[in-house]
């Protein structure tokens, strides 16, 4: 009897890396046809305008043109938005392409199909647009005055209202010893994906079936929505996401070109592919963020939090893309964070500017939530001269191993919160930095020391179908997988999960080597197929290993007992005398006697003497529906040197303090951290969306737009020692691919205020460029003088 | 049309290009060479990169006229049959990627860099990645791929 070896928890080396090292990856724009069009969208040269005319003649005469089509020419349906978040929502119809006014930069009027891309963009650029211009409104607080309204037919640009309402006594908010009140505004961000989004659409016209290839997040929310957009029975459409260079929301998302590139491979029975340009992503891709805070927390002079209030409001962009207004509801479960105030109130306002829409981007509500809660707990700590920690620490929930209702209203799977504050402490050397902030104030250095802190949780694992049915979201949030024993000692597995950089393929080889008793390397995980992999609900929210990666086990749950019964049957004992151990099926009390489960899948497979009853071949498929949402916590701290001469800020420290529940690859959770820390700390210092008066993004390609490189990132020192099982599934798993960005941009911007807290500074505002830390300096100085 | 002749992983390939075509279309487009990826047009993200008579290059920022008689060596040659290149393998080893698209242009600016300097400190390497960005692993990974790389190949030369 051989002993197991334990794959979970083991760094296990990523099986997909081999073709994406060797240059043989599929990304979209690596497909090409037979036959094959290219697609190029005409976009417009407003921001916001009525369309008087669109004169396509010229383009249609350039060379390799095959033809221009105008949302006139095509009359397709509406693109699909599936959050009416509330029963009064104001809804703005988002056609493909616009017909009767020209709402944002990326609202592309007209559609070029072409032989090569530089025809099809060529004469894209002699596509002729008459309009009239209308004064564009990009700030949401001038939109929701409605002295400009977007969609004339709403009559209004505040299009939604969303009152969580309130829980506990709300007089406190003016009643309590210590109140502090703040603003805090949480500029657009541009998510920049390494890879463009792009597409590929052919099909048989005569027998009506049709296949999208779409750098893309969701194959399956893709393939019913644009089915009905389409007109194109499900069943006879079939969507596929390739190799997918990186999302974060931004492919999570049905846009207008997957819709045009189905319809113009309909209309001209050829293949259509499009590959968008970056400039051409800044407008025509959705943003994340773009929301205003005023913030409320009632406490106690020696530091309990009694009470939070959030008042928001949130720029939806010209149009809802697929989930626009809920984004700040996801958030609205974890104002809260890791304390226990007795009151909370929250509610926010949809407005609708002349931007690109807004939707997910990387963490969705809870990073936003989290910035104003742990902004909002510093300032407290400063107006009563506690230490951040300290305050943090009297304030936390304790321990908790059971589902725990928290004053959001949500259930809170499990947590243990001051362990890990005390981890993240100890591996900053807290104590000595803040000696070495003081002796450098003492000093009056010009380089000044702050100490950052962002004790967070949040919310994974999207999500409990009746929850998310209670919230008005069309659809499920289940997720499928099939496992398929086969006889040559393989294991296919299908999962409803569509990864772009998360690793599953190895993950999920992980679980099912442990669960089934096989090596990871005989387990080939198929993925982003809705062919193949019919049940899914894709890859978005943490919520792939907690609820696809659940969907697994329970599979292989179904795969024991049937083979159990095989095993009983050839052993000639009852299932009763059988155990699992070591990978086999076992007599008990004669451990010798046993069967493997590859053994059993011959068995299955030729079916030459099973037992009666039991279906050939050893196959099993699950749905899981989870019965709650996951909710990781953590504690970061981020370290940095501020130089109060030129206002640059040097992040000399950083400490990622992670629970995660059950940690399947500790290699991936550690690679999600770097790369979810670096996104916030992207979000704190460098980027923001801007444009100019007339609406223009002027913050409009990388050369702007300030993706900070390896010299900008600094080393993170990450820890996820502490596994709180979940108490939601049995894996005991609750996800890490958003906790970097939830928790870093708050304990970056509080770091950056501490070390200039000392001079009267209160705030730097996001992303903390040296030009605004440098003006708050400034502005500080003079109101001391 | 321009005639070129550019000797692409060792070998020879001539055709005949639009003036306006970059040498990363036609490494991608004409050649059939995939690997090398497109991520903005601006030359900014460095996922194109290639190397060009043995220097990295952003294969968007040259003509392929200017690649005319010169050796252009792209992802796909990097590996020695079914030996993966010891940045390959360091990027394997270290989980230096996660989507993989930067990835082709990470490694090819990192060999090229380990050419002119075999012992970067972190710093340095760091440094030398200022042209080619990378949204899904924080760097972090990478540059401990490129350390490790960088150690095993000046081991494989003692």
């Amino acid at each position: 009897m051989v002993a197991t070896e334990t794959f979970i928890g083991q760094p296990v080396l990523r099986k997909e890396d081999g073709d994406l090292l060797t240059g043989q990856a599929r990304f979209i724009d690596n497909f090409t046809m037979p036959g094959m069009l290219w697609m190029a969208m005409v976009r417009p040269p407003y921001v916001h305008a009525t369309i008087n005319s669109v004169d396509t003649s010229a383009a249609a005469s350039m060379p390799g043109v095959v033809g221009v089509y105008t949302g006139k020419d095509l009359s397709l349906g509406a693109l699909p938005f599936v959050w009416p978040i509330t029963e009064d929502i104001k809804i703005p119809v988002h056609y493909p392409l616009a017909t009767d006014k020209i709402r944002f930069a990326g609202d592309a009027v007209a559609v070029v199909l072409a032989e090569t891309r530089e025809q099809a963009e060529d004469a894209a650029e002699m596509v002729s647009i008459e309009a009239s211009e209308l004064k564009a409104v990009t700030d949401l607080r001038e939109a929701a005055k409605d002295e400009v309204i977007i969609h004339d037919d709403l009559g209004t640009n505040v299009v939604v209202h969303w009152s969580h309402g309130g829980a506990g006594d709300q007089d406190i908010f003016e009643s309590a010893p210590v109140i502090v009140q703040e603003t805090y505004d949480q500029p657009r961000l541009i998510p920049n994906a390494m890879e463009p989004r792009g597409c590929l659409a052919y099909g048989v016209g005569a027998m009506d079936e049709w296949t999208l290839v779409s750098a893309t997040q969701i194959p399956h929310i893709a393939k019913v929505t644009l089915a009905g957009v389409m007109g194109i029975e499900e069943p006879k459409f079939r969507v596929i996401a390739p190799d997918v260079g990186g999302g974060f929301g931004s492919k999570l998302n049905v846009y207008a070109e997957e819709a045009l590139a189905c319809a113009l491979a309909k209309r001209s029975g050829r293949p259509v592919k499009w590959i968008e340009g970056r400039q051409e992503n800044y407008v025509a891709t959705i943003h994340g963020r773009g929301v205003t805070h005023d913030c409320t927390l009632a406490g106690t002079e020696d530091g309990m939090i009694l009470g939070v209030k959030f008042v928001e409001l949130a720029d939806m962009g010209a149009y809802f893309q697929l989930l626009t207004p809920g984004i700040p509801e996801l958030g609205a479960w974890v104002y809260m964070g890791p304390y226990r105030p007795e009151t909370y109130w929250y509610e926010f306002r949809g407005i609708v500017t002349n931007c690109t829409p807004t939707d997910a981007y990387r963490g969705a509500g809870r990073p936003e939530a989290t910035y104003v809660l742990e902004r909002l707990v510093d300032a407290f700590a400063r107006k009563i001269g506690k230490d951040p920690a300290a305050v943090r620490r009297m304030n936390f929930h304790p321990p908790f191993d059971e589902a725990t209702t928290s004053i959001c209203g949500l259930n809170v799977d499990s947590g243990n919160y001051e362990p890990l504050l005390d981890k993240a402490l100890e591996l900053s050397a807290y104590d000595e930095v803040r000696k070495e902030q003081q002796a450098r104030r003492d000093r009056g250095d010009t380089k000044q020391l702050g100490i950052g802190l962002s004790t967070y949780i949040e919310m994974c694992g999207l999500a409990p179908s009746n929850i998310l049915g209670a919230l008005r979201y069309a659809a499920g949030g289940w997720d499928g997988a099939t496992i398929e024993c086969t006889p040559g000692g393989g294991v296919i597995v299908k999962t409803g999960t569509s990864p772009h950089g998360q690793g599953h393929e190895t993950s999920w080889s992980q679980i099912v080597a442990d669960g089934l008793g096989v090596d990871p390397d005989k387990v080939e995980v198929l993925h982003g197929d809705t062919a193949i992999t019919p049940l899914g609900m894709d890859t978005y929210g943490s919520r792939s290993l907690s609820v696809g990666g659940v969907a697994l086990h329970f599979a292989m749950e179904k795969i024991k007992e049937k083979a159990r019964t095989i095993a009983a049957h050839e052993l000639e004992v009852s299932e009763d005398d059988l155990e699992w151990a070591d990978g086999s099926y076992r007599v008990k009390g004669a451990p010798d006697k046993a069967r493997t489960i590859p053994d059993l899948a011959v068995s299955a497979w030729h079916a030459h003497d099973l037992p009666a009853g039991v279906e050939p071949h050893l196959n099993a498929t699950a749905v899981y529906d989870p019965p709650n949402f996951t909710w990781p916590s953590g504690a970061h701290i981020a370290v940095v040197e501020v130089d109060t001469e030129t206002g640059a800020t040097d992040i000399i420290k950083y400490i990622a303090v992670d629970d995660c529940g059950t940690v399947i690859n500790p290699m991936i959770v550690e690679g999600q951290v770097h790369g979810g820390v670096a996104q916030g700390v992207a979000e704190a210092l460098y980027e923001e969306a801007i444009y100019d008066e007339g609406g223009n993004l002027t913050t409009s390609s990388m050369t702007q737009y300030l993706v900070p490189t390896a010299v900008e990132i600094p080393a993170i020192i990450t820890d996820n020692s502490q596994e709180t099982p979940s108490t939601t599934n049995p894996l005991g798993v609750k996800g890490i691919g958003e906790a970097g960005t939830i928790a870093s941009p708050p304990a970056v911007i509080n770091a950056v205020v501490d070390a200039l807290s000392h001079l009267g500074v209160t705030e730097v505002g996001k992303p903390a460029s040296p030009e605004r830390v440098w003006r708050a300096i400034q502005d500080a100085r003079g109101g001391a003088a | 049309m321009t005639h070129v002749s550019v000797t692409v992983n060792g070998e020879q390939r001539e055709a005949d290009v639009e003036a306006r075509t970059l040498l990363v279309y036609f490494l991608r487009e004409t050649l059939g060479l995939t690997g090398t990826n497109v991520g903005c047009d601006t030359s900014t993200c460095g996922s194109c990169t290639v190397m060009v008579d043995g220097e990295s290059v952003k294969s968007c920022t040259m003509l392929t006229a200017q690649a005319d008689g010169r050796a252009v060596t792209t992802i796909e040659a990097m590996a020695d049959g079914d030996t993966l290149h010891p940045l390959q393998e360091a990027f394997h080893r270290n989980h230096g990627l996660q989507c993989g698209y930067c990835t082709p242009g990470m490694i090819m600016a990192a060999a090229s860099y380990l050419k002119e300097n075999p012992a970067p400190t972190e710093e340095e390497v760091r440094e030398s990645l200022e042209g080619n960005l990378c949204r899904c692993t924080g760097y972090q990974n990478i540059v401990t791929s490129i350390l490790d790389a960088a150690g095993s190949m000046s081991g494989a030369q003692a």
